[in-house]
């Protein structure tokens, strides 16, 4: 069992948690995941780590409320517990001294992106953050991520906030005008490939998060297999971040939808039932 | 010489449609007159086969005498796991192999009557296993699975403080994930977890080695010796066209979703899982048996095995073989897919196959399949579960310096199943074993060397 410290709401949809779990908190590194498990009827979901503080021993989570676990665990409080809290899973962040990165994310992908940013800064980088959210709203953690990083661009669909536009429209600007020397992309699949997509046009080398769908999440299922230059390679232990010019996204995407319909039932059964039922 | 008794078991059209166990087990009377067919051998070569060197004659002879009591001692010397032995091992290459009645007629029922002795136990023996006392060294098992319970149980039997760590949130391993219900009721899984307990073995869940806590914190907290029955990992897929379409699962993922995370029973438990009305499994071991087997309990109207071999050739147990046909199970052999085909959204349809022919004997004894030029032909399936064999699981290995791995990434062990790192010894999947009774029987010789190891 692992107790939520605090929580925060980030946005509407959006929840972080602080839970204590001693060991993933001394051993994980940026880049890397957790699989929880709400209860004993729950699914394992994986989800980034988006911060430690090894001094207290606590991991924290960030999530958008999408489907029935991620709704269910958003209604538990501080003080209640986590079934099960596995991790860190998948390969850390290969943090080198590269120069200038820009770490581009969207939607709750945004969350997760501090320890990408402290590691890269702490080796010596220039680190310049591109983040987009689809309004105003929904723009998480702006000045914790404007005060890791070395400069913070931002962008709104609407145009609600910073520049109206995506991402890949700030990018490509940062590129036309200065020498970048690796991407990191993190954030809904469509946005990550349309980053990709770019940065193979200009020839800057890219780095992209993968969120396939998982089960064990240690190397035994193969649920969440990706096909990286050709080859099918395991997110949860090759990844979860692959050279995004070689991930075949298109198939990425559709695997993600596997499940669509019977997520849907699930998460409407929850909804109308209100369930704590099968928990108590 | 009278015949061997039958195992009882349920119609096969009234177990293919639910989870419940296929087998029920022998009564007393039918466990009786199967025992007195033993001749009970001095010179028992039965006991030859067994990889846990179970005292085959010892365990039988109080059956005879109608006293499983005594029976269970016997049994409970050797091995910390009968109940699941006597279901799932495939006796008929083990003990019952070298039974001698087998040469001129039936072997003795040996599986058949240690699971009816372990049951017994189960039922009548109400008093807790009492746990001996501590002689307070520390050992560390690493996997909860058919290895690592049973070097964990026969460490803890002699007085070491045993803890298993398990990255999963259950024990079992491949117990608990991979075999179903019909075969191996989890209620049986866990009574012999909790008899685990009662010796004072510690689990310690959700912690993967390697990653949550490494082997040097464990040397740091204490342990003296490790024991790393980390299981297969990594399923292997064809390379083929198409495998990534949707409803193309691994074995593993299919059965986890379904055992572990109880799937069939979407949405009261969490984890998704289609049920497909037309599904192919691709393989001929056990794992493939209980793919089809599975599919078909999920409401498949048509369930295929597809094997490149014959029949003969598959290495699934005998018993499940002919379980899975009696249930509907139609038997594709020498048959290889090419392809698999897509829909428009990308959920597999069909798959093109080949015909294939035995050729010559390949290395391992069995005639290498061919495929038949211009054969071609297309099978429809809304579900494909590929069960092609595991490589051993890599994050424990890659992640542990020092450990020295074969070519296949397995752990090099010793003849005392000590790798090349002091202390740290393996079993199982990932030091080369393949079947349950098998990483039963390296766990079982592992702890004794670690008790030699340890009294150097």
């Amino acid at each position: 069992m692992y107790k939520i410290v605090s929580k925060q709401q980030l946005a509407s949809n959006i929840t972080s948690f602080w839970l204590s779990a001693p060991d993933i908190a001394k051993n994980a590194k940026a880049g890397q995941f957790i699989i929880f498990r709400i209860d004993d009827y729950g699914e394992r979901v994986p989800l980034t780590i988006a911060g430690v503080d090894k001094g207290k021993g606590l991991v924290r989570i960030i999530f958008q409320h999408a489907g029935k676990s991620t709704t269910a665990l958003s209604l538990l409080n501080e003080g209640e517990f986590v079934k099960d809290f596995l991790g860190p899973l998948g390969q850390p962040t290969e943090v080198e001294k590269y120069g200038t990165v820009c770490i581009v994310s969207g939607g709750v992908g945004t969350a997760e992106i501090i320890p990408v940013i402290d590691a890269l800064k702490e080796a010596g980088n220039k680190v310049i953050s591109i983040v987009g959210a689809r309004t105003k709203e929904l723009l998480l953690l702006e000045d914790d991520i404007r005060k890791a990083s070395t400069e913070l661009i931002v962008a709104t669909d609407d145009g609600s906030y910073g520049i109206k536009g995506f991402v890949t429209n700030v990018l490509q600007d940062v590129i036309s005008k200065e020498k970048v020397d690796i991407v990191y992309a993190i954030g809904p699949v469509p946005m990550m490939k349309a980053v990709a997509n770019l940065t193979k046009e200009k020839g800057v080398r890219t780095l992209a998060s993968l969120n396939p769908i998982m089960v064990d999440g240690t190397g035994m299922c193969g649920a969440c297999r990706v096909t990286v230059d050709g080859k099918t390679k395991f997110a949860c232990v090759d990844g979860p971040e692959f050279d995004a010019h070689k991930v075949n996204w298109d198939e990425l995407i559709s695997r993600l939808g596997t499940f669509k319909d019977l997520e849907k039932v699930s998460l409407e059964k929850f909804q109308n039932g209100g369930c704590k039922c099968h928990r108590g | 010489m009278p015949q061997r008794i039958i195992m009882p078991q349920r119609p096969a059209d009234e177990r293919n449609k639910d989870f419940l166990e296929v087998n029920d087990g022998y009564t007393r009377e039918q466990a009786l007159e199967e025992s007195k067919r033993c001749l009970s051998c001095k010179k028992p070569m039965c006991v030859t086969g067994c990889p846990v060197e179970i005292d085959i004659p010892d365990f039988i002879k109080p059956l005879k005498e109608d006293n499983p009591a005594e029976a269970v001692k016997a049994l409970k010397r050797k091995t910390n796991l009968p109940a699941v032995c006597g279901r799932v091992c495939p006796q008929e290459k083990q003990c019952e192999k070298y039974c001698i009645l087998g040469k001129k007629g039936e072997s003795v029922a040996i599986g058949n009557l240690e699971r009816y002795t372990a049951d017994w136990a189960a039922k009548n023996l109400k008093e807790k296993t009492i746990a001996p006392k501590s002689n307070g060294i520390k050992v560390a098992v690493i996997g909860s699975g058919p290895a690592g319970l049973t070097c964990g149980g026969d460490l803890a039997k002699l007085g070491y403080q045993v803890t298993i760590f398990e990255s999963l949130h259950s024990s079992g391993g491949v117990l608990r994930y991979g075999i179903p219900e019909f075969r191996l009721p989890k209620a049986v899984l866990d009574a012999e977890v909790e008899n685990l307990k009662d010796l004072g073995i510690k689990f310690f869940f959700n912690t993967l080695i390697g990653r949550t806590i490494t082997v040097d914190d464990l040397w740091k907290d204490g342990y003296k010796a490790i024991f790393a029955g980390t299981g297969a990992g990594l399923p292997t897929f064809m390379g083929i066209e198409g495998e990534n379409l949707k409803n193309i699962y691994s074995a593993n993922e299919f059965l986890v979703r379904v055992n572990m995370m109880k799937g069939a029973k979407f949405p009261e438990y969490d984890t998704p899982i289609y049920k497909g009305k037309n599904v192919v499994v691709i393989g001929g071991g056990n794992t493939a048996m209980d793919s089809v087997r599975t599919a078909k309990r999920l409401g498949a109207a048509s369930v295929k095995l597809v094997y490149r071999r014959t029949e003969e050739e598959m290495p699934a147990r005998l018993e499940e073989k002919i379980h899975a046909k009696e249930e509907g199970i139609e038997f594709c052999p020498l048959t290889n897919p090419v392809k698999f085909i897509g829909d428009d959204n990308k959920f597999v349809k069909s798959m093109e196959c080949v015909k294939m022919k035995q050729g010559e004997p390949d290395k391992s004894g069995r005639c290498r399949p061919i495929e038949i030029e211009n054969s071609n032909f297309t099978i429809d399936a809304d579900t494909v579960v590929l069960a092609l064999g595991l490589n051993p699981n890599p994050i424990f290995t890659s992640l542990t310096k020092g450990l020295l791995l074969d070519e296949h990434g397995r752990i090099k062990v010793d003849e005392n199943l000590m790798s090349s790192l002091p202390g740290v010894f393996a079993g199982g999947d990932i030091a080369g074993g393949s079947t349950v009774i098998q990483a039963m029987g390296m766990g079982k010789q592992a702890a004794k060397s670690i008790v030699n190891y340890l009294n150097k």
